[in-house]
Protein backbone atom coordinates (compact mmCIF):
# COMPACT_ATOMS: atom_id res chain seq x y z
CA UNK A 1 0.00 0.00 0.00
CA UNK A 2 1.40 3.34 -1.06
CA UNK A 3 0.66 6.69 0.55
CA UNK A 4 1.66 10.15 -0.69
CA UNK A 5 3.69 12.26 1.76
CA UNK A 6 2.58 15.90 1.48
CA UNK A 7 5.83 17.58 2.63
CA UNK A 8 8.35 15.08 1.25
CA UNK A 9 6.30 15.23 -2.00
CA UNK A 10 6.62 11.54 -2.84
CA UNK A 11 4.76 8.27 -2.23
CA UNK A 12 6.14 5.58 0.10
CA UNK A 13 5.09 2.04 1.00
CA UNK A 14 3.27 2.15 4.36
CA UNK A 15 4.35 -1.38 5.40
CA UNK A 16 8.01 -0.67 4.63
CA UNK A 17 8.08 2.53 6.71
CA UNK A 18 6.14 0.84 9.55
CA UNK A 19 8.76 -1.92 9.56
CA UNK A 20 11.62 0.59 9.58
CA UNK A 21 10.02 2.45 12.47
CA UNK A 22 9.60 -0.78 14.44
CA UNK A 23 13.19 -1.92 13.83
CA UNK A 24 14.74 1.42 14.81
CA UNK A 25 12.30 1.70 17.75
CA UNK A 26 13.47 -1.72 19.00
CA UNK A 27 17.14 -0.69 18.94
CA UNK A 28 16.23 2.62 20.54
CA UNK A 29 14.34 0.97 23.42
CA UNK A 30 17.04 -1.67 23.84
CA UNK A 31 19.93 0.74 24.30
CA UNK A 32 18.20 3.86 25.55
CA UNK A 33 19.37 5.84 22.54
CA UNK A 34 17.28 7.89 20.11
CA UNK A 35 18.14 5.89 17.01
CA UNK A 36 18.33 8.97 14.78
CA UNK A 37 21.76 7.95 13.50
CA UNK A 38 20.17 4.78 12.09
CA UNK A 39 16.86 6.26 10.89
CA UNK A 40 18.24 9.28 9.00
CA UNK A 41 20.41 7.29 6.55
CA UNK A 42 17.62 4.72 6.05
CA UNK A 43 15.05 7.40 5.15
CA UNK A 44 17.47 9.13 2.79
CA UNK A 45 18.12 5.73 1.19
CA UNK A 46 14.35 5.45 0.53
CA UNK A 47 14.56 8.72 -1.40
CA UNK A 48 13.11 11.05 1.27
CA UNK A 49 14.76 14.49 0.91
CA UNK A 50 17.52 14.80 3.58
CA UNK A 51 16.02 17.89 5.27
CA UNK A 52 12.66 16.13 5.67
CA UNK A 53 14.31 12.90 6.87
CA UNK A 54 16.33 14.67 9.58
CA UNK A 55 13.40 16.84 10.71
CA UNK A 56 10.70 14.16 10.69
CA UNK A 57 12.52 11.40 12.52
CA UNK A 58 12.75 13.75 15.53
CA UNK A 59 8.98 13.25 15.94
CA UNK A 60 9.41 9.48 16.07
CA UNK A 61 12.28 9.81 18.53
CA UNK A 62 10.07 12.00 20.74
CA UNK A 63 7.32 9.36 20.76
CA UNK A 64 9.69 6.45 21.54
CA UNK A 65 11.43 8.52 24.21
CA UNK A 66 8.03 9.36 25.76
CA UNK A 67 7.13 5.66 26.01
CA UNK A 68 10.55 4.70 27.36
CA UNK A 69 10.54 7.57 29.84
CA UNK A 70 7.12 6.57 31.21
CA UNK A 71 8.32 2.95 31.54
CA UNK A 72 11.46 4.17 33.33
CA UNK A 73 9.38 6.38 35.66
CA UNK A 74 7.32 3.33 36.68
CA UNK A 75 10.34 1.22 37.48
CA UNK A 76 12.01 4.25 39.15
CA UNK A 77 14.89 4.17 36.65
CA UNK A 78 15.16 7.94 36.30
CA UNK A 79 17.36 10.44 38.08
CA UNK A 80 15.27 13.59 37.60
CA UNK A 81 17.97 15.86 39.03
CA UNK A 82 20.65 14.51 36.70
CA UNK A 83 18.12 14.60 33.82
CA UNK A 84 17.44 18.30 34.46
CA UNK A 85 21.16 19.20 34.39
CA UNK A 86 21.65 17.17 31.20
CA UNK A 87 18.61 18.77 29.53
CA UNK A 88 19.76 22.30 30.38
CA UNK A 89 23.22 21.65 28.93
CA UNK A 90 21.69 19.94 25.90
CA UNK A 91 19.49 22.94 25.06
CA UNK A 92 22.47 25.34 25.18
CA UNK A 93 24.46 22.91 23.00
CA UNK A 94 21.60 22.59 20.50
CA UNK A 95 21.45 26.36 20.01
CA UNK A 96 25.25 26.50 19.50
CA UNK A 97 25.02 23.56 17.07
CA UNK A 98 22.32 25.26 14.98
CA UNK A 99 24.53 28.34 14.76
CA UNK A 100 27.60 26.26 13.77
CA UNK A 101 25.50 24.41 11.17
CA UNK A 102 24.60 27.70 9.49
CA UNK A 103 28.21 28.97 9.65
CA UNK A 104 29.58 25.77 8.05
CA UNK A 105 26.94 25.95 5.33
CA UNK A 106 27.91 29.55 4.55
CA UNK A 107 31.55 28.43 4.26
CA UNK A 108 30.48 25.62 1.89
CA UNK A 109 32.09 22.92 4.04
CA UNK A 110 29.02 21.39 5.70
CA UNK A 111 29.18 18.04 3.85
CA UNK A 112 32.82 17.53 4.80
CA UNK A 113 32.27 18.43 8.46
CA UNK A 114 29.31 16.06 8.72
CA UNK A 115 31.03 13.05 7.16
CA UNK A 116 34.33 13.53 9.01
CA UNK A 117 32.49 14.06 12.33
CA UNK A 118 30.46 10.90 11.78
CA UNK A 119 33.54 8.82 11.03
CA UNK A 120 35.69 10.21 13.84
CA UNK A 121 32.99 10.21 16.49
CA UNK A 122 31.56 6.77 15.77
CA UNK A 123 34.83 4.92 15.23
CA UNK A 124 36.51 6.51 18.27
CA UNK A 125 33.54 6.09 20.63
CA UNK A 126 32.79 2.62 19.24
CA UNK A 127 36.42 1.41 19.52
CA UNK A 128 36.77 2.70 23.09
CA UNK A 129 33.56 0.96 24.12
CA UNK A 130 34.48 -2.25 22.34
CA UNK A 131 37.97 -2.35 23.90
CA UNK A 132 36.50 -1.77 27.37
CA UNK A 133 33.88 -4.45 26.88
CA UNK A 134 36.39 -6.99 25.51
CA UNK A 135 38.66 -6.34 28.51
CA UNK A 136 35.65 -7.09 30.73
CA UNK A 137 34.99 -10.38 28.96
CA UNK A 138 38.67 -11.33 29.09
CA UNK A 139 39.07 -10.71 32.81
CA UNK A 140 35.79 -12.52 33.54
CA UNK A 141 37.09 -15.60 31.71
CA UNK A 142 40.32 -15.59 33.68
CA UNK A 143 38.29 -15.27 36.84
CA UNK A 144 39.59 -11.83 37.77
CA UNK A 145 36.98 -9.53 39.22
CA UNK A 146 37.48 -5.99 37.96
CA UNK A 147 35.82 -3.62 40.35
CA UNK A 148 33.62 -1.13 38.53
CA UNK A 149 33.84 1.38 41.38
CA UNK A 150 36.91 1.79 43.44
CA UNK A 151 37.12 4.22 46.28
CA UNK A 152 39.16 7.27 45.32
CA UNK A 153 39.53 6.12 41.69
CA UNK A 154 37.30 8.78 40.18
CA UNK A 155 38.63 11.02 37.42
CA UNK A 156 39.92 14.27 38.91
CA UNK A 157 37.40 16.52 37.15
CA UNK A 158 34.55 15.01 39.16
CA UNK A 159 36.04 16.85 42.12
CA UNK A 160 35.85 20.30 40.53
CA UNK A 161 33.85 23.01 42.31
CA UNK A 162 30.03 23.19 42.29
CA UNK A 163 29.72 19.60 43.47
CA UNK A 164 26.23 18.23 43.57
CA UNK A 165 24.72 15.07 44.99
CA UNK A 166 22.76 12.76 42.62
CA UNK A 167 21.60 10.06 45.06
CA UNK A 168 19.72 7.94 42.51
CA UNK A 169 22.80 7.75 40.28
CA UNK A 170 25.08 7.16 43.29
CA UNK A 171 27.07 10.14 42.07
CA UNK A 172 28.59 13.06 43.93
CA UNK A 173 30.35 15.20 41.37
CA UNK A 174 30.91 18.70 40.03
CA UNK A 175 28.15 19.85 37.65
CA UNK A 176 30.74 21.44 35.32
CA UNK A 177 31.81 18.21 33.51
CA UNK A 178 28.18 16.97 33.44
CA UNK A 179 26.95 20.23 31.93
CA UNK A 180 29.91 20.21 29.49
CA UNK A 181 29.13 16.67 28.36
CA UNK A 182 25.48 17.46 27.66
CA UNK A 183 26.48 20.70 25.90
CA UNK A 184 28.80 18.76 23.56
CA UNK A 185 26.12 16.14 22.93
CA UNK A 186 23.54 18.83 22.11
CA UNK A 187 26.01 20.60 19.80
CA UNK A 188 26.99 17.45 17.90
CA UNK A 189 23.36 16.36 17.79
CA UNK A 190 22.16 19.57 16.18
CA UNK A 191 25.09 19.55 13.75
CA UNK A 192 24.64 15.95 12.62
CA UNK A 193 20.86 15.72 12.97
CA UNK A 194 21.05 12.99 15.61
CA UNK A 195 19.93 12.77 19.24
CA UNK A 196 23.37 11.95 20.61
CA UNK A 197 22.20 9.21 23.00
CA UNK A 198 25.01 6.98 21.78
CA UNK A 199 27.56 9.46 23.24
CA UNK A 200 25.55 10.26 26.36
CA UNK A 201 24.93 6.63 27.36
CA UNK A 202 28.57 5.42 27.27
CA UNK A 203 29.83 8.65 28.87
CA UNK A 204 27.44 8.25 31.79
CA UNK A 205 28.31 4.55 32.03
CA UNK A 206 32.10 4.77 31.82
CA UNK A 207 33.11 8.26 32.94
CA UNK A 208 30.51 8.97 35.60
CA UNK A 209 29.93 5.31 36.53
CA UNK A 210 26.15 5.76 36.77
CA UNK A 211 24.26 2.43 37.13
CA UNK A 212 23.01 1.03 33.79
CA UNK A 213 19.31 1.06 34.72
CA UNK A 214 19.44 4.75 35.68
CA UNK A 215 21.51 5.70 32.60
CA UNK A 216 18.88 4.44 30.14
CA UNK A 217 15.89 6.16 31.79
CA UNK A 218 17.73 9.43 32.41
CA UNK A 219 19.12 9.67 28.88
CA UNK A 220 15.58 9.07 27.55
CA UNK A 221 14.35 12.16 29.45
CA UNK A 222 17.08 14.29 27.87
CA UNK A 223 16.36 12.82 24.40
CA UNK A 224 12.63 13.54 24.82
CA UNK A 225 13.30 17.22 25.56
CA UNK A 226 15.80 17.60 22.70
CA UNK A 227 13.53 15.82 20.17
CA UNK A 228 10.48 17.94 21.07
CA UNK A 229 12.55 21.11 20.66
CA UNK A 230 13.89 19.80 17.33
CA UNK A 231 10.39 19.08 15.95
CA UNK A 232 9.20 22.61 16.75
CA UNK A 233 12.41 24.35 15.57
CA UNK A 234 12.51 22.33 12.32
CA UNK A 235 8.86 23.18 11.60
CA UNK A 236 9.38 26.88 12.18
CA UNK A 237 12.81 27.30 10.54
CA UNK A 238 12.73 24.79 7.67
CA UNK A 239 9.09 23.68 7.27
CA UNK A 240 10.55 20.23 6.74
CA UNK A 241 8.50 18.09 9.18
CA UNK A 242 6.17 15.69 7.34
CA UNK A 243 3.32 14.82 9.71
CA UNK A 244 2.12 11.84 7.64
CA UNK A 245 5.59 10.27 7.56
CA UNK A 246 5.95 11.06 11.29
CA UNK A 247 2.67 9.24 12.10
CA UNK A 248 3.70 6.05 10.26
CA UNK A 249 7.15 6.07 11.88
CA UNK A 250 5.65 6.72 15.33
CA UNK A 251 3.15 3.84 15.10
CA UNK A 252 5.93 1.46 14.04
CA UNK A 253 8.41 2.94 16.50
CA UNK A 254 6.34 2.83 19.71
CA UNK A 255 5.68 -0.89 19.25
CA UNK A 256 9.33 -1.60 18.47
CA UNK A 257 10.48 0.45 21.46
CA UNK A 258 8.25 -1.55 23.86
CA UNK A 259 9.83 -4.84 22.83
CA UNK A 260 13.27 -3.24 22.84
CA UNK A 261 12.86 -1.99 26.41
CA UNK A 262 11.83 -5.47 27.58
CA UNK A 263 14.69 -7.15 25.75
CA UNK A 264 17.04 -4.56 27.29
CA UNK A 265 16.00 -5.52 30.81
CA UNK A 266 16.72 -9.19 30.06
CA UNK A 267 20.23 -8.44 28.73
CA UNK A 268 23.28 -8.89 30.93
CA UNK A 269 25.11 -5.60 31.48
CA UNK A 270 28.36 -6.73 29.84
CA UNK A 271 26.53 -8.12 26.80
CA UNK A 272 24.57 -4.85 26.59
CA UNK A 273 27.77 -2.78 26.49
CA UNK A 274 29.34 -5.11 23.93
CA UNK A 275 26.33 -4.92 21.55
CA UNK A 276 26.11 -1.13 21.82
CA UNK A 277 29.84 -0.86 21.07
CA UNK A 278 29.49 -3.08 17.98
CA UNK A 279 26.50 -1.06 16.73
CA UNK A 280 28.25 2.32 17.10
CA UNK A 281 31.51 1.07 15.60
CA UNK A 282 29.61 -0.56 12.71
CA UNK A 283 27.93 2.73 11.76
CA UNK A 284 31.29 4.54 11.97
CA UNK A 285 32.99 1.98 9.71
CA UNK A 286 30.14 2.18 7.21
CA UNK A 287 30.73 5.93 6.83
CA UNK A 288 34.52 5.42 6.72
CA UNK A 289 34.13 2.92 3.87
CA UNK A 290 31.94 5.38 1.99
CA UNK A 291 34.65 8.00 2.40
CA UNK A 292 37.51 5.77 1.20
CA UNK A 293 35.96 3.67 -1.56
CA UNK A 294 35.90 4.91 -5.15
CA UNK A 295 32.25 5.93 -5.65
CA UNK A 296 30.38 4.23 -8.52
CA UNK A 297 28.68 7.55 -9.26
CA UNK A 298 31.01 10.43 -8.37
CA UNK A 299 28.32 13.03 -9.13
CA UNK A 300 25.43 13.90 -6.85
CA UNK A 301 22.48 16.24 -7.25
CA UNK A 302 21.20 18.49 -4.49
CA UNK A 303 18.07 20.61 -4.59
CA UNK A 304 17.40 23.68 -2.47
CA UNK A 305 15.92 23.12 0.99
CA UNK A 306 13.20 25.62 0.17
CA UNK A 307 11.36 23.19 -2.09
CA UNK A 308 12.02 20.03 -0.17
CA UNK B 1 16.35 35.36 -28.09
CA UNK B 2 17.22 32.42 -30.35
CA UNK B 3 13.90 30.81 -29.60
CA UNK B 4 12.11 34.06 -30.44
CA UNK B 5 13.98 34.23 -33.72
CA UNK B 6 13.05 30.67 -34.66
CA UNK B 7 9.47 31.36 -33.76
CA UNK B 8 9.54 34.34 -36.12
CA UNK B 9 11.08 32.18 -38.82
CA UNK B 10 8.39 29.61 -38.23
CA UNK B 11 5.66 32.22 -38.45
CA UNK B 12 7.25 33.63 -41.58
CA UNK B 13 7.36 30.14 -43.08
CA UNK B 14 3.72 29.62 -42.24
CA UNK B 15 2.82 32.92 -43.85
CA UNK B 16 4.76 32.50 -47.09
CA UNK B 17 2.13 30.74 -49.12
CA UNK B 18 -0.30 27.94 -49.62
CA UNK B 19 2.46 25.32 -49.83
CA UNK B 20 3.33 25.96 -46.16
CA UNK B 21 -0.15 26.24 -44.74
CA UNK B 22 -0.05 23.48 -42.13
CA UNK B 23 -1.49 24.35 -38.78
CA UNK B 24 -0.83 22.38 -35.61
CA UNK B 25 -3.48 22.04 -32.90
CA UNK B 26 -2.48 20.47 -29.57
CA UNK B 27 -4.80 19.42 -26.78
CA UNK B 28 -4.11 17.72 -23.43
CA UNK B 29 -6.33 15.14 -21.71
CA UNK B 30 -6.07 17.13 -18.50
CA UNK B 31 -5.11 20.69 -17.59
CA UNK B 32 -4.99 20.11 -13.86
CA UNK B 33 -3.50 16.98 -12.31
CA UNK B 34 -4.53 16.55 -8.68
CA UNK B 35 -2.36 14.91 -6.04
CA UNK B 36 -4.32 12.98 -3.42
CA UNK B 37 -3.04 10.59 -0.75
CA UNK B 38 -2.98 7.66 -3.20
CA UNK B 39 -1.03 9.52 -5.90
CA UNK B 40 1.83 7.48 -7.36
CA UNK B 41 2.55 9.48 -10.49
CA UNK B 42 0.36 9.77 -13.54
CA UNK B 43 0.20 9.81 -17.32
CA UNK B 44 -1.21 12.59 -19.44
CA UNK B 45 -2.26 12.16 -23.03
CA UNK B 46 -1.65 14.83 -25.62
CA UNK B 47 -3.67 14.82 -28.85
CA UNK B 48 -2.79 16.77 -31.93
CA UNK B 49 -4.26 17.49 -35.31
CA UNK B 50 -2.35 18.72 -38.37
CA UNK B 51 -4.69 20.94 -40.35
CA UNK B 52 -4.15 21.50 -44.06
CA UNK B 53 -6.22 23.49 -46.48
CA UNK B 54 -7.17 22.23 -49.93
CA UNK B 55 -4.18 23.79 -51.72
CA UNK B 56 -1.53 22.31 -49.46
CA UNK B 57 0.80 20.10 -51.38
CA UNK B 58 1.09 16.65 -49.88
CA UNK B 59 4.53 15.86 -48.50
CA UNK B 60 6.40 12.82 -49.67
CA UNK B 61 8.25 12.05 -46.44
CA UNK B 62 5.27 12.48 -44.15
CA UNK B 63 5.17 14.50 -40.93
CA UNK B 64 7.14 14.26 -37.71
CA UNK B 65 6.14 15.67 -34.35
CA UNK B 66 8.33 16.47 -31.34
CA UNK B 67 6.62 17.22 -28.00
CA UNK B 68 8.67 18.89 -25.26
CA UNK B 69 7.36 19.14 -21.67
CA UNK B 70 9.13 21.44 -19.22
CA UNK B 71 8.32 21.38 -15.49
CA UNK B 72 8.73 24.19 -12.94
CA UNK B 73 12.22 25.71 -12.69
CA UNK B 74 14.38 24.99 -9.65
CA UNK B 75 17.93 25.72 -8.58
CA UNK B 76 19.95 22.51 -8.62
CA UNK B 77 23.60 21.90 -7.71
CA UNK B 78 25.61 19.00 -9.12
CA UNK B 79 28.67 18.06 -7.09
CA UNK B 80 31.56 15.81 -8.02
CA UNK B 81 33.53 13.62 -5.62
CA UNK B 82 37.26 13.67 -6.26
CA UNK B 83 40.14 11.78 -4.70
CA UNK B 84 41.84 13.82 -1.98
CA UNK B 85 44.64 11.82 -0.37
CA UNK B 86 43.09 8.55 0.82
CA UNK B 87 39.50 9.79 0.82
CA UNK B 88 36.82 10.92 -1.64
CA UNK B 89 35.39 14.38 -1.13
CA UNK B 90 32.91 16.61 -2.91
CA UNK B 91 35.20 19.14 -4.53
CA UNK B 92 33.91 20.44 -7.86
CA UNK B 93 30.40 21.76 -8.33
CA UNK B 94 28.20 23.34 -10.98
CA UNK B 95 25.03 25.29 -10.27
CA UNK B 96 21.98 25.13 -12.50
CA UNK B 97 20.05 28.21 -11.46
CA UNK B 98 16.79 27.52 -13.29
CA UNK B 99 16.78 23.93 -14.53
CA UNK B 100 13.31 22.49 -15.25
CA UNK B 101 12.48 19.93 -12.54
CA UNK B 102 10.99 17.74 -15.27
CA UNK B 103 11.82 17.49 -18.97
CA UNK B 104 10.03 15.08 -21.30
CA UNK B 105 10.88 14.89 -24.99
CA UNK B 106 8.60 12.66 -27.07
CA UNK B 107 8.99 12.28 -30.81
CA UNK B 108 7.61 10.20 -33.66
CA UNK B 109 11.07 9.16 -34.87
CA UNK B 110 14.62 9.40 -33.49
CA UNK B 111 15.47 13.13 -33.39
CA UNK B 112 18.51 12.63 -35.65
CA UNK B 113 16.17 11.42 -38.41
CA UNK B 114 13.85 14.42 -38.03
CA UNK B 115 16.28 17.36 -38.21
CA UNK B 116 20.04 17.82 -38.54
CA UNK B 117 22.33 18.52 -35.59
CA UNK B 118 22.59 22.27 -36.15
CA UNK B 119 18.83 22.74 -36.23
CA UNK B 120 18.43 20.45 -33.23
CA UNK B 121 20.77 22.59 -31.17
CA UNK B 122 19.23 25.83 -32.43
CA UNK B 123 15.67 24.68 -31.73
CA UNK B 124 16.58 23.06 -28.35
CA UNK B 125 15.16 19.73 -29.46
CA UNK B 126 15.93 16.78 -27.20
CA UNK B 127 17.46 16.46 -23.72
CA UNK B 128 21.03 16.88 -24.97
CA UNK B 129 20.22 20.06 -26.88
CA UNK B 130 18.26 21.57 -23.97
CA UNK B 131 20.84 20.78 -21.29
CA UNK B 132 23.87 21.63 -23.45
CA UNK B 133 22.45 25.01 -24.47
CA UNK B 134 24.80 27.82 -23.38
CA UNK B 135 22.12 29.58 -21.30
CA UNK B 136 21.28 26.42 -19.30
CA UNK B 137 24.15 26.96 -16.84
CA UNK B 138 27.32 29.00 -16.48
CA UNK B 139 29.57 28.20 -19.45
CA UNK B 140 33.05 27.25 -18.26
CA UNK B 141 34.41 25.86 -21.50
CA UNK B 142 34.98 22.09 -21.31
CA UNK B 143 34.75 22.25 -17.48
CA UNK B 144 30.96 22.23 -17.26
CA UNK B 145 30.28 19.39 -19.70
CA UNK B 146 30.63 16.45 -17.26
CA UNK B 147 28.24 18.26 -14.90
CA UNK B 148 25.61 18.75 -17.60
CA UNK B 149 25.90 15.05 -18.51
CA UNK B 150 25.65 14.08 -14.83
CA UNK B 151 22.49 16.17 -14.37
CA UNK B 152 20.84 14.33 -17.26
CA UNK B 153 22.03 10.96 -15.93
CA UNK B 154 20.87 11.57 -12.34
CA UNK B 155 17.52 13.05 -13.38
CA UNK B 156 16.90 10.28 -15.93
CA UNK B 157 17.49 7.67 -13.23
CA UNK B 158 14.47 9.07 -11.33
CA UNK B 159 12.34 9.37 -14.47
CA UNK B 160 12.42 13.17 -14.22
CA UNK B 161 14.26 13.65 -17.51
CA UNK B 162 12.83 11.36 -20.18
CA UNK B 163 13.34 11.06 -23.90
CA UNK B 164 11.19 8.68 -25.96
CA UNK B 165 11.88 8.55 -29.68
CA UNK B 166 8.70 6.54 -30.27
CA UNK B 167 6.57 8.51 -27.80
CA UNK B 168 4.42 10.17 -30.46
CA UNK B 169 2.22 7.86 -32.51
CA UNK B 170 0.28 8.80 -35.63
CA UNK B 171 -3.28 7.46 -35.62
CA UNK B 172 -3.89 8.78 -39.14
CA UNK B 173 -1.76 11.03 -41.36
CA UNK B 174 -3.02 14.16 -39.69
CA UNK B 175 -3.81 12.97 -36.17
CA UNK B 176 -1.30 11.96 -33.49
CA UNK B 177 -1.27 11.15 -29.81
CA UNK B 178 1.44 11.00 -27.15
CA UNK B 179 1.58 9.79 -23.56
CA UNK B 180 3.50 11.97 -21.10
CA UNK B 181 4.75 9.88 -18.13
CA UNK B 182 4.87 11.96 -14.93
CA UNK B 183 6.72 10.25 -12.02
CA UNK B 184 5.44 10.69 -8.44
CA UNK B 185 8.49 12.79 -7.50
CA UNK B 186 7.77 15.46 -10.14
CA UNK B 187 7.13 18.65 -8.14
CA UNK B 188 3.91 20.66 -8.08
CA UNK B 189 3.64 23.67 -10.37
CA UNK B 190 3.14 24.62 -13.98
CA UNK B 191 4.24 22.38 -16.84
CA UNK B 192 4.62 23.82 -20.34
CA UNK B 193 3.97 21.53 -23.27
CA UNK B 194 5.21 22.48 -26.72
CA UNK B 195 4.63 20.52 -29.93
CA UNK B 196 6.65 21.14 -33.08
CA UNK B 197 5.75 19.85 -36.55
CA UNK B 198 8.46 18.88 -39.03
CA UNK B 199 8.61 17.61 -42.58
CA UNK B 200 11.69 17.06 -44.72
CA UNK B 201 13.94 18.47 -41.97
CA UNK B 202 12.10 21.80 -41.77
CA UNK B 203 10.04 23.23 -38.93
CA UNK B 204 6.50 23.87 -40.20
CA UNK B 205 4.47 24.87 -37.16
CA UNK B 206 4.40 24.97 -33.38
CA UNK B 207 1.69 24.78 -30.79
CA UNK B 208 1.74 25.29 -27.04
CA UNK B 209 -0.31 24.19 -24.09
CA UNK B 210 0.22 23.66 -20.38
CA UNK B 211 -1.03 21.81 -17.35
CA UNK B 212 -0.77 22.30 -13.62
CA UNK B 213 0.13 19.77 -10.93
CA UNK B 214 -1.54 20.60 -7.59
CA UNK B 215 -2.09 19.00 -4.20
CA UNK B 216 -5.73 18.61 -3.15
CA UNK B 217 -7.76 17.78 -0.06
CA UNK B 218 -5.79 16.52 2.95
CA UNK B 219 -2.38 16.86 1.25
CA UNK B 220 -3.14 20.48 0.39
CA UNK B 221 -4.34 21.30 3.92
CA UNK B 222 -1.22 19.78 5.52
CA UNK B 223 1.09 21.69 3.17
CA UNK B 224 -0.60 25.04 3.76
CA UNK B 225 -0.70 24.47 7.54
CA UNK B 226 3.05 23.74 7.52
CA UNK B 227 3.71 26.85 5.46
CA UNK B 228 1.29 29.36 6.98
CA UNK B 229 1.22 28.37 10.67
CA UNK B 230 4.55 26.58 11.22
CA UNK B 231 4.58 27.08 15.00
CA UNK B 232 1.09 25.57 15.45
CA UNK B 233 2.01 22.77 13.04
CA UNK B 234 5.24 22.02 14.92
CA UNK B 235 3.62 22.04 18.35
CA UNK B 236 0.77 19.91 16.98
CA UNK B 237 3.24 17.32 15.62
CA UNK B 238 5.11 17.34 18.95
CA UNK B 239 1.81 16.76 20.85
CA UNK B 240 0.90 13.89 18.51
CA UNK B 241 4.28 12.28 19.32
CA UNK B 242 3.67 12.64 23.07
CA UNK B 243 0.13 11.29 22.79
CA UNK B 244 1.18 8.22 20.80
CA UNK B 245 4.06 7.56 23.18
CA UNK B 246 1.68 7.72 26.14
CA UNK B 247 -0.98 5.53 24.46
CA UNK B 248 1.67 2.90 23.68
CA UNK B 249 2.86 2.84 27.27
CA UNK B 250 -0.77 2.38 28.47
CA UNK B 251 -1.44 -0.43 25.98
CA UNK B 252 1.74 -2.28 26.89
CA UNK B 253 1.51 -1.71 30.63
CA UNK B 254 1.81 -5.08 32.28
CA UNK B 255 3.79 -4.45 35.40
Amino acid sequence: MQIYLPIAEMPVSVMLVLGLGAAVGFVSGLFGIGGGFLMTPLLIFLGIPPATAVATQSAQIAASAMTSSLAAVRRRGIDMKLGAVLTAGGLVGTLLGVWLFAAARRAGQLDLIIVVSYVTLFTVVGSLMLAESLRDFWSARRGIVRLRRRAGAHPAFLGWPLRMRFPRSRLYASVIPIFGLSLCVGLVGALLGIGGGFIMVPALLYVFRVPTAVVIGTSQIQILAAALLAVILQSVLNGAVDVVLALILIVGGVFGAQFGTRAGRALRADVFRFLLAVLVLGVGLRFAIELVLRPSEPFSLSLPDSRR
Amino acid sequence: MTRGATLLVGLALMATGPARAERLVLSLSNHQVQISSTYTGTELTGFGVIERDAQTASRAGGFDVVITVRGPREAATVRRKEEFGPIWLNRGQQKFVAAPAFIGVLSSHPLSEIVDDTARRRLRLGLAAIVNAPEFTLDRGPEDEPYRAALVRLKSRDGLYVEDERGVGFVTDGFFRATIPLPATAPTGNYDVEAALFAGGALLARSQSSFELVKTGFEDRVTSAARERPLVYGIGTALISLAFGWVASVIFRRD
